[in-house]
């Protein structure tokens, strides 16, 4: 079972943002909305494995730099009519500190 | 309290429409109620044709299905006609006694066929040509029957007389007019439209006028009779003689009605609780009955419902075209032309082939062609833009491709392609693929089949053709937009232009000020109108708009171009293309030391490092800075590279030093944002090595100076440079090179190359602004070099600090 851990301050990931978290597993990419909620997702678009850390945040989504899928922050999902769907991490905000569970 | 009500009665394409539009911009905001006579969901009427003619099935054109509404959460009432509005109680009374309440009403009845008011037009087996039950009527009649009659020779009355046709009846069309669709075509048209026509087996009696409908033995039509006496056979008659606004119960609920429901602007009616949109409307004293224009209406209306207030409805020129398979026949504006146009013609009776252009004052007011239509949706594109055509004027009437406006030059002829052929080479999208997601998910305009298909979403070169292909599928429900006109993307209702001008004159210099205060549906924007916001910020206001790294491109944020297996490439600048050993070498290092698996020549003369960790990137940098080189920006709208010929410092032919020329322009522009990206060349004389004639500005030296060349394109679609002026100085190559630039650079729209910019504005007025006004040139050269004092190099500026996180990662670390 592994556990919540910290990763950084929230002041460490831009606004609209995102930063690379490195996983055995794949990398991961955690993201900042204007708003300062936090969301992770694994770091490869479901479309063609594009790193999604690198696109462009605007609402709850991210758009893919490789060829501009549109995936959901909270749901991993491809925006209609693109369909697929993104692994989900859990993130918290705790004191001003983001912790990911992974 | 719980939402506010809004009723809508009609459960047509408008209507309907207008609710899919309000759904996008404010999903919440009412709970719906939808009234419809007929016992369907919204289907694309306009494809009942293809229905008719056995190629379509009823279940192919549905657009909306019952999910749809249950997902919106709309109660719906199908099968109920609405009866009465009661304006004080505000609730509208169906005729099997439902009542619904509202707090707006949205009227969207559409029309209702105009029967001749003849004897006999009450008999069973007279019909108009309207919905699915009137359909069913025509496929059931042509099983049992032979002879019929279609009234109305226009477009509706042809489809269904080839539908009629195609399901074997012996078919008679009847028309008052002189020639075919004479509302739409010209005579030479119209009667080259007859003949083919005829060749298909249709029977045509036109400038008759239709006197009674005759009943047979069991009650049922059997024949029509003309004033001259004629008598003809006839089990079934169609009639499309016109339609009528469906304005009965906007009338008797007393809502002023003046040949359909008359709304303003914002498409209110005269109660401003009650909206009207689509063919029961009366706008500015026009009632439309193509589908393109009820949308536009339809997106205004649902932004006025939303309460947004912004946008209003100013009319529609329209373009038509028969849906008649094999059939290709376009019409728009002014057709007919009158004593202030003049026109161009070509009559190729043989060969099939018509056109006719109307201009007048310079521009293209409306066209008809036949046969080869291919080129409509672009006749159209010039109408509405209202764009000068002097200059294009002798090759108009051959078209796009000879104008040299369109990727794939001579595949111009969408109708003709195969289902097979390959539209979107970058994506692999075949014209099948185009037509049936038009057709199986009611598809109207290129954003929606670039989202559907990704056909036209990468390189563009064929949206052209995808936008044909919408026209030819779609016949006259395809609607161009003005150009300056079409939102930015799905955040605003602003276009480029709007926007650029806001920023300006309202003093906006953060991306926030402008999606606030120019009411951006979605207050972050996205990954289309980010990037050009902050181009608009920072070109606009330099020094003072700050930069959004987070609303750049991922190439411009890193300062590297990404790669498809996510590493980054590497691209120092060799000014002018020239580079020495020690460059050569510190490069060499680098790459062994970061193990680059590719190392590259450039079409920009220049060395490319492909394959970098994103990681490595400072690194690697921080060595190519230590033998003094810089970033080249090869992943930026922004300065590209200067591309030099050797010129007179070796060349035996050389009559300029265009090495020494082209450094002393890409020093002057280093660091330069643009609209799209820029790339120079100078070359030492007319051989013109460095292929000056394809750049944004190319740069010839001759004996007595130099010729200035701009707007040229070796990409996509291949555009020559045109020549701009002649000087005599270096100092002037630098004043005119830069002053162009800062033109495109404070009125291109981002995205637009200098070739596109300048075809939209007009090389005149670039010559006005930068050749002619010796005073204005200045006056942009000094703002370019304004806004390019202080420039840093954006490698080095990264090597450390706040700016280096970019290209750290994060490692998980126990808590
Ligand atoms: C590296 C290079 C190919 C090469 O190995 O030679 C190249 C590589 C790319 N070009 Fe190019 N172009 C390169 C010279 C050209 C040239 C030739 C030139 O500059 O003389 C052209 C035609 C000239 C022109 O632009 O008018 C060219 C026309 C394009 C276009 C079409 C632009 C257009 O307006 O039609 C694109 C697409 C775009 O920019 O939207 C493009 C886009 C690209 C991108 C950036 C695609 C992308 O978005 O990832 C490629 C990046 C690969 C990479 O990661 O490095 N590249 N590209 C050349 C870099 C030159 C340099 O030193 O900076
Ligand atoms: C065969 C055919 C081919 C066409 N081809 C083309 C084409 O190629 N290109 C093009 O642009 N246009 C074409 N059109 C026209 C296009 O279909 C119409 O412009 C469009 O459908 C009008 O939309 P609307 O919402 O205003 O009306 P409609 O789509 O007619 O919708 C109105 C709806 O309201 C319902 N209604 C009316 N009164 C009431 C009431 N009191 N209570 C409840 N419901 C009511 C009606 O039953 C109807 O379903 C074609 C039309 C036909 C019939
Ligand atoms: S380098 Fe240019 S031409 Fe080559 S694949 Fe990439 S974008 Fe296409
Ligand atoms: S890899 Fe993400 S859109 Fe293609």
């Amino acid at each position: 079972m592994s556990e919540f851990t910290k990763i950084c301050a929230l002041a460490d990931i831009p606004r609209l943002g995102a930063r690379v978290v490195e996983h055995p597993g794949g990398d991961i990419a955690v993201f900042r909305t204007a708003d300062d909620e936090v969301f992770a997702l694994h770091d490869k678009c479901p479309h063609k494995g594009g790193p999604l850390s690198q696109g462009i945040v605007h609402g709850k989504r991210v758009a893919c730099p490789l060829h501009g899928w549109n995936i959901g922050l909270d749901s991993g999902e491809a925006a209609a009519p693109d369909v697929g769907r993104c692994g989900r991490f859990e993130v918290k905000l705790e004191a001003g500190d983001v912790y990911l569970k992974a | 309290m719980g939402k506010p009500k809004l009723v809508m009665v009609g459960n047509g394409m408008a209507g309907v429409r207008t609710l899919e539009e309000l759904f996008r911009i404010a999903p919440d905001m009412y709970a719906v109620t939808v009234f419809g006579a007929e016992p369907h969901p919204n289907y694309n009427r306009i494809l009942l044709s293809p229905v008719l003619a056995g190629e379509m099935t009823v279940q192919d054109i549905i657009l909306n299905d019952h999910d749809w509404y249950r997902a919106h959460g709309v109660n719906l009432h199908l099968g109920r006609k609405v009866a009465r509005i009661d304006r004080v109680r505000r609730q509208v009374v169906a005729e099997d006694g439902t009542v619904e309440a509202y707090d707006r009403l949205l009227l969207a009845t559409g029309s209702t066929p105009f029967m001749l008011p003849i004897p006999g037009n009450g008999l069973a087996g007279v019909i108009g040509y309207r919905d699915i039950a009137d359909t069913d009527a025509m496929i059931e009649a042509a099983k049992k029957y032979r002879h019929a009659v279609v009234v109305g020779g226009g477009l509706l009355g042809l489809e269904a007389a080839n539908g009629l046709k195609l399901r074997g009846m012996d078919v008679t069309v009847v028309h008052l007019g002189a020639w075919l669709l004479d509302r739409q075509l010209d005579e030479v048209a119209g009667r080259m439209l007859q003949q083919s026509l005829e060749a298909r087996g249709l029977k045509f009696l036109l400038e008759k006028q239709t006197e009674a409908l005759i009943a047979g033995e069991s009650g049922r039509v059997a024949a029509v009779r003309f004033k001259d006496g004629m008598q003809i056979p006839a089990e079934l008659v169609v009639m499309a003689a016109g339609i009528r606004p469906n304005t009965a119960l906007a009338e008797a609920a007393g809502i002023h009605c003046s040949r359909g429901i008359v709304v303003n602007d914002t498409l209110q009616t005269f109660d401003p609780k009650i909206y009207a949109v689509g063919e029961c409307v009366a706008h500015r004293g026009v009632a439309y009955g193509l589908v393109a224009p009820l949308f536009e209406q339809a997106k205004v209306c649902a932004n006025h419902l939303a309460n947004h207030g912004i946008g209003r409805y100013t009319g529609s020129v329209t373009s038509t075209k028969l849906k008649v398979t094999g059939i290709d026949l376009f019409s728009a504006g002014d057709y007919m032309g009158g004593k202030d146009t003049e026109e161009i013609v070509l009559n190729d009776p043989a060969g099939g082939v018509y056109k006719k252009l109307v201009i007048k004052d310079d521009r293209l007011v409306g066209g008809v062609l036949y046969g080869d239509t291919a080129d409509g949706p672009w006749y159209f594109q010039l109408l509405k833009d209202g764009k000068d055509i002097r200059e294009i004027r002798d090759h108009l009437l051959f078209g796009q491709s000879m104008v040299g406006d369109v990727g794939h030059q001579g595949q111009s002829k969408a109708a003709a392609m195969s289902d097979d052929a390959e539209v979107c080479g970058c994506n692999g999208v075949t014209k099948g693929t185009i037509v049936r997601a038009i057709k199986e998910k009611g598809l109207f305009s290129l954003d929606e089949v670039k989202k559907h298909t990704k056909a036209a979403s990468s390189c563009g070169s064929c949206a052209g053709l995808c936008e044909q292909i919408l026209a030819s599928t779609l016949g006259g429900a395809y609607q161009a937009t003005a150009s300056d006109k079409k939102p930015m993307c799905g955040c605003t209702e602003h276009s480029h232009e709007d926007v650029r001008r806001a920023i300006r004159e309202r003093e906006l210099t953060s991306i926030a000020a402008v999606t606030k205060g120019m009411e951006w549906r979605n207050a972050d924007g996205c990954e289309k109108c980010r990037p050009a916001l902050n181009y608009y910020l920072i070109s606009t206001w330099p020094h003072l708009a700050a930069d959004d790294p987070q609303s750049r491109f991922i190439n411009e944020r890193a300062h590297a171009n990404i790669q498809k297996d996510g590493t980054y490439s590497v691209v120092p600048r060799m000014w002018g293309g020239l580079t020495t050993p020690a460059e050569l070498r510190a490069i060499a290092d680098a790459a062994e030391k970061y193990k680059v698996p590719t190392v590259k020549v450039t079409g920009g003369q220049r060395i490319d490092l492909l394959g970098v960790k994103k990681e490595d990137l400072p690194k690697i940098w921080a060595d190519l800075a230590a033998a003094g080189m810089v970033s080249g920006h090869a992943y930026g709208k922004s300065i590209r590279t200067v591309k030099t010929c050797v010129g007179a410092e070796h060349c035996r032919f050389g009559t300029q030093r265009s090495m020494d020329m082209g450094v002393k322009l890409e020093k002057m522009l280093f660091g330069m944002w643009s609209p799209h990206k820029v790339k120079l060349a100078v070359s030492g004389c007319p051989r013109n090595c460095a292929e000056a004639g394809i750049k944004d500005v190319g740069v010839i030296g001759v004996d007595s100076g130099y010729e200035i060349y701009v707007a040229g394109n070796g990409g996509i679609k291949t555009e020559v440079a045109e020549f701009l002026c002649k000087v005599s100085s270096d100092e002037e190559v630098m004043e005119v090179s830069g002053a162009f630039l800062q033109l495109y650079r404070e009125e291109g729209w981002y995205l637009e190359r200098t070739c596109h910019y300048v075809q939209r504005v007009g090389l005149d007025h670039v010559k006005r602004r930068v050749v002619e006004d010796p005073e204005n040139r200045q006056a942009l050269y000094a703002r370019l070099l304004d806004s390019l004092t202080g420039v840093k190099d954006p490698w080095s500026e990264r090597l450390d600090g706040e700016l280096r996180k970019e290209f750290e990662t994060l490692a998980v670390r126990p808590a």
